[in-house]
This record gives structure tokens, sequence and C-alpha cells, in this order.
């Protein structure tokens, strides 16, 4: 399958009173044509802003774009002014984004409607009647029913589980070759969590367009993604298939980050190896890599030099480590 | 100390029911009732820790308040160490508030921000005067600083100087003050990081196996969380139990269809394992417990409803081996 969408090299920083926080920093990946790609770690590592800064979604100031590509069907979106005509294009158009909180990326004083023919009519070019009959069509699609009543319903009479239903809708209005979902399900049930990644999952494959799920927690991406990224601190720490990694994990986050949560299907008495210590603050952090405070394996090396290269394991499977795990 | 309990059980919830009226108008008459626990009955033995699932809205965190009895119970018996407390005033249940403590969801809200976290520990010893001396009162305090694994010399900092993770240390050492025989821990993990929550699953384990007769109701939406620390667990939907089971069992051998979607809408971290599920995908959300359906509240999404689940409230019945399920398809 060809390359959707290549990121190179991309620094996100942001400047703040106490000094620089390297929030993304250098990391390069890639999504395929109709993939699902998961992007794990825990908060603050900077798997977020690495999905907003595709989008230049960035507040600037303080957060800046400093460095890299960010090649989207063979253009650099970096080129485009953040408010410019191709950015407002790319966005819900090329790359959609679905967000965590259904709660808060709805305007609680429009209509369901109405934020949903927005871009129906900006992108597409429907009238208002068109637009109104679309939006219902992708309202019964993600399994809202009555959708011709409930378009014009507003949000807060919507559950939790239902809004973000609507998110998905808006996301895939426009017909996007990518749509990013980031945690999409983290402050719902289990139930509505399975459903939803169900619908998206299978609406996707519908579609014909890729999916990245950003998320921490690593069962969904075993469920779902065909590849991962695994970030700490603002780097990707390791890469490959699902099967790579959760076969045979290698970078120590990843291992530990597996040692320490419990799991459905695990063995009597089964001891949980928390990580030592806390995720690091990203400001001002050092060259050397990040997790050696809290790695049990590490060895003199790790204090000394910087961040070591991703290396190749086999097949896509790809680790920054200096220690052989 | 109270007298010990009756066979070893610590509390006892016999029929419990907690509505909430919904009023109307400038009267405020009441027109209808949200039945957040309907008749919910079980019981948790010293020492043993008892997981409580449920999606949101289901009544586990209603039932864990009744039980500290921070709701008055509209009917039902609590039980607990041997006596009725469903029905004492408050200034009654003083004295016992001192057995059972509570650890909250989230570590941020529930710690007051300007108090020192030493005094937030030692808050229960001054309430229950379990100190005579200033001494006695630093000591207890250090002790209970490192039972949870803080260092004692951080007592007079103030709560935003600590992390997520120890913020919930001074959370469960504040829950242990009292020497509470019972904790009811509301989601004590789910606003934490993931790689800080086992070290909060550890500690209540380990506190568990030191504290000998320490005994928790872990309330929790995370079926793998609250498989992994309880000894048995009780699935409640919509204000009822629908199952209660040892832990064992509860994934080997689920009985009740709504405990089978549970676990299967749970996803395992292992793709290989993950492609030979089987997923059960519930149909819609669970209804507002102001209009529940009749009979079995779970038959509008019951992959397995006969005609007589409308009709009928299935009791919650033993199977064997204390295996209780309330279904009547089972």
């Amino acid at each position: 399958m060809p390359v959707l969408l290549e990121v190179k090299n991309l620094k996100t920083y942001f400047k703040v009173y106490h000094g620089l926080v390297k929030a993304v920093d250098d990391i390069s990946y890639h999504i395929k044509k109709k993939e699902i790609v998961g992007l794990v770690g825990e908060s603050g590592c900077g798997k977020s802003v690495s999905q907003l800064s595709v989008l230049q979604l960035i507040p600037t100031p303080p957060g800046e774009i400093v460095a890299g590509q960010i090649i989207f069907e063979g253009q650099d979106l970096l080129q485009f002014e953040a408010n410019g005509d191709e950015m407002r294009s790319i966005r819900g158009g090329g790359i959609a984004m679905v967000f965590q909180e259904p709660m808060t990326s709805l305007n609680p004083v429009l209509t369901i409607g109405r934020q949903l023919t927005e871009g129906l009519e900006l992108h597409l070019g429907m009238d208002v009647n068109e637009a109104r009959n679309r939006a219902i069509e992708l309202l019964s699609m993600v399994g809202i029913p009555d959708a011709d009543k409930r378009i014009d319903d507003y949000p807060h009479q919507f559950s939790g589980g239902m809004r973000q239903r609507v998110m998905i809708a808006m996301a895939l209005s426009c017909n996007p070759k990518i749509i990013i979902a980031d945690e999409p399900t983290t402050a719902l049930d289990v139930t509505t969590q399975a459903q939803l990644l169900e619908l998206m999952t299978d609406l996707v494959s519908r579609f014909n367009a890729s999916l990245v799920i950003v998320t921490h927690n690593l069962g969904v991406i075993a469920r779902y993604a065909q590849r991962l990224y695994v970030m700490y601190a603002g780097r990707i720490v390791e890469s490959g298939t699902a099967k790579e990694i959760f076969g045979n994990p290698r970078h120590p986050y990843t291992i530990a980050l597996l040692n320490c949560v419990p799991r459905l299907d695990e063995e009597e008495g089964r001891k949980l190896v928390p990580i030592e210590g806390m995720p690091p603050n990203l400001l001002n952090m050092p060259i050397t890599c990040a997790f050696k405070p809290r790695c049990p394996y590490h060895i003199e090396r790790c204090g000394q030099d910087p961040w070591p290269d991703l290396k190749l394991i086999e097949g896509q499977h790809y680790v920054r480590c200096y220690v052989e795990t | 100390m109270k007298s010990p309990s009756r066979n070893g059980k610590i509390v006892e919830v016999d029929d419990l029911k907690m509505y909430f009226p919904v009023t109307r108008g400038l009267l405020r008459h009441k027109v209808a009732d949200v039945k957040a626990v309907d008749g919910v009955s079980f019981h948790i033995k010293r020492g043993e820790t008892l997981g409580l699932v449920g999606e949101s809205g289901s009544g586990k965190t209603t039932v864990g308040r009744c039980i500290m009895r921070l709701y008055q119970p509209t009917s039902g018996h609590i039980i607990f160490e041997g006596q009725d407390i469903s029905q004492l005033s408050e200034h009654q249940m003083r004295p016992l508030r001192s057995r059972m403590s509570l650890i909250f969801q989230d570590p941020y809200g529930s710690l007051d921000p300007r108090q020192s976290a030493g005094s937030i520990v030692g808050e229960p010893l001054k309430v229950f005067h379990l100190a005579n001396s200033r001494q006695e009162y630093r000591e207890r305090v250090e002790e209970l600083f490192r039972i949870v694994g803080l260092d004692p010399s951080m007592m007079d900092r103030v709560p935003h100087e600590f992390s997520g993770g120890q913020r919930q240390r001074i959370g469960v050492a504040r829950a242990l003050a009292s020497n509470a025989s019972l904790l009811i821990c509301d989601e004590p993990i789910s606003a934490l990081d993931v790689s800080i929550q086992a070290q909060i699953i550890n500690l209540l384990e380990e506190l568990q196996e030191r504290l000998k007769r320490l005994t928790y109701l872990f309330i929790a939406h995370d079926l793998s969380v609250v498989r992994h620390i309880s000894d048995r667990i009780a699935v409640m939907y919509l204000g009822r139990i629908v199952e209660v089971t040892d832990r064992k069992t509860l994934y080997e051998n689920p009985l009740h269809p709504y405990t089978k979607s549970l676990l299967s809408a749970v996803p395992v971290a292992d793709p290989f394992l993950e492609e030979k599920r089987k997923r059960i995908i519930l149909k819609g959300e669970i209804p507002s417990p102001l209009t529940p359906p009749s009979g079995c509240n779970f038959h509008p999404r019951c992959p397995m409803a006969i005609s007589k689940c409308k009709k009928e409230v299935p009791p919650l019945r033993d199977t064997g081996g204390g295996h209780e399920v309330s279904c009547i398809r089972v």
C-alpha cells in the first residue's frame, strides 16, 4: 500500500517562561493507505501534540513547529500558512480529527445539524438541503436512532457516547483520507468504548480511509491497530507491527508498560511491576535518554551519550535503545 | 474494638434500595424516583477484597456511599461489624466512622489545597481523639507516611507539590489513619497515569497483607483492574447486582450475558489472542434509572432475551459454590 502521510523529523517546541519544552522532538513516522496505526504513550509524552502539529493546530505562541516535513499527498503541509486556505481545506477535507472530549469539542449553542453541515457546505460545496440530507444520513450511519429528528438537538441532549458518535460522523463527513482519533474513548465506559471502536474501524474501512488511534491503552492497540509507535518524552522509542512489538517488546519502556497493567487473562497471583519514578518533566530535558532514570536495564553509556538512533531489529521493528534487552 | 461480626462477614447488605426523588415546580413536589440502587444484597468477608464493577450510572458509587452512610438509604439493611447501621442517626454513626474510610477517585480534588500533607493525614487522629499528645500525633503521622511509601520529611508540603501518585498515597494514608477496618476505594486509580496505577494497586495489596483484616470494597469500571485486585467480584447493572462470583470463575465461566459482554469489551494487550477472541458488542446504551425497563432491566440490550424477561425480575440465585447470578436464561 502506498504511503499516504509521511512525517519527517518533526520538532514542536513550546517556549514557556521557565525554558523550552520539547514536546515533540524529532519524530518520523508514516501512515499507509487503509492502515490502522496506533500511537501509544502516557500523558505528556507528546502524542497529541504530534497529531495537532500535522494539522497545524498548535497554539502559537507558545508552541512552534521548529523543524520537519509533513508530506501528505506529495505536498509538504508545513509550507502552508496555518490560517491559509490550503490548510483549511486539508483540515476535515483531507485529514480529520476526532477529539478526546466529546463534551467540550462540540459547540453547545449550535445544533448538531448546524455543526455537521458546516463542513459539508464549506468543503464539498453542498447547498443547505443537500447538506442536511447528507448529515442525517451520516448520523444514522454512526448509529444515532431517529437521526432526522435528533439532528435539530443540541449537544447537551446527547449522552457522552452519542456525542462521540456525532464527532465520528463529523470527521467522516467530508470523506477524509486520514482520521486521527485522539484518545477517542478514554472518557467512556468499556461497553461504549467497544461499540465506538468497532464502529470507527468499520466505517474507516468502508470509506477506504486510514485511522490513527492515539491512546495509552495497549489493549485497544492490540485489538485494532496493525502497526504502532510507542512514544516517550517526545520521541518514538519503538515502532513496528503490533505482532512484532507485543510478541517481542524490545524497548525497556515498552516492556515496563506491558508489565505494569493488569490483564484480563492474567495468571492468578501475578504481581504488577510498577515503573519506578515519574514521567519526565519535559522542561529543559537533558540530551541523554529520558527513560534512563526509570530504566532497570540502563548502562553507563545511557547517562553520557545522547539518545540513541532507532535501530532495526527485524522486518519493520525498530527500537531506540543502547541496551540489548 | 467492636464485637466481631457474624461468620466473618464485616459488611452485609440486604435488599438495599436508594431512591433519589425528582422534584418539580415551586413547591418541589416529588414527581418520580431515580432508582440508583434497587434491591442490592451482598456481603464482604473480613480481610477480603470485593470488587464492584459496572458502567457509569449502574449505582456502584451509590452503594459505597450508602455503606458509609453518606446517604440515608430508602430501605434495606446494612450490617457493619454486626450492627445494623442503616437507620442510625448522624450522632450514632460518628464513632463508627473511624472504622470505615473512603479513598476517592480524584487525588487532585479530594485533598484541601491549602492544608499541609501532614495535617491532611493527621486530621482523622484529631477528629477521633486517637493521639494523646503532640508527640504521639507526630509519630503516628510519620508512621502513616512511611506505611504508604512517602518520605515523612514531606509532611509540611501542600498537595500541589506532590505528583498524582503521591497525592493518592496521601489519600490512602488519611484513610488508614483512624485504623479503619473497611476501606471503600471508589475508582482510586482511574485518574492516574498508567505507569503510576500499578504503584497504587501494589500499595493497596501490600497494605492488606501487612495490616491483616483490612477489607476493601473496590469500586471501578475497569474489569482487568478489578479482577487483578479482588477476591470476589460483583457486577452491577442499572441499580442491581447481576452476578457475584470469585475472580477466577468470573473470567473462566461468566454466566450472565451482561458479564460476558463486559468481559468481551475489554481488549487484552495481545494481538495474537485478540485475533481469536469473540466480541459481543452490546446494542444501545445503559437506560436511564429514571425509567428503567420492566422485568430484567438488561433485556432491551440482551442477546439472549425472551418475552418472559420483560415481565419477571430475576432473583439473584446461587448456582453453586457461591456463584450467584440473576438471569432466568442461565
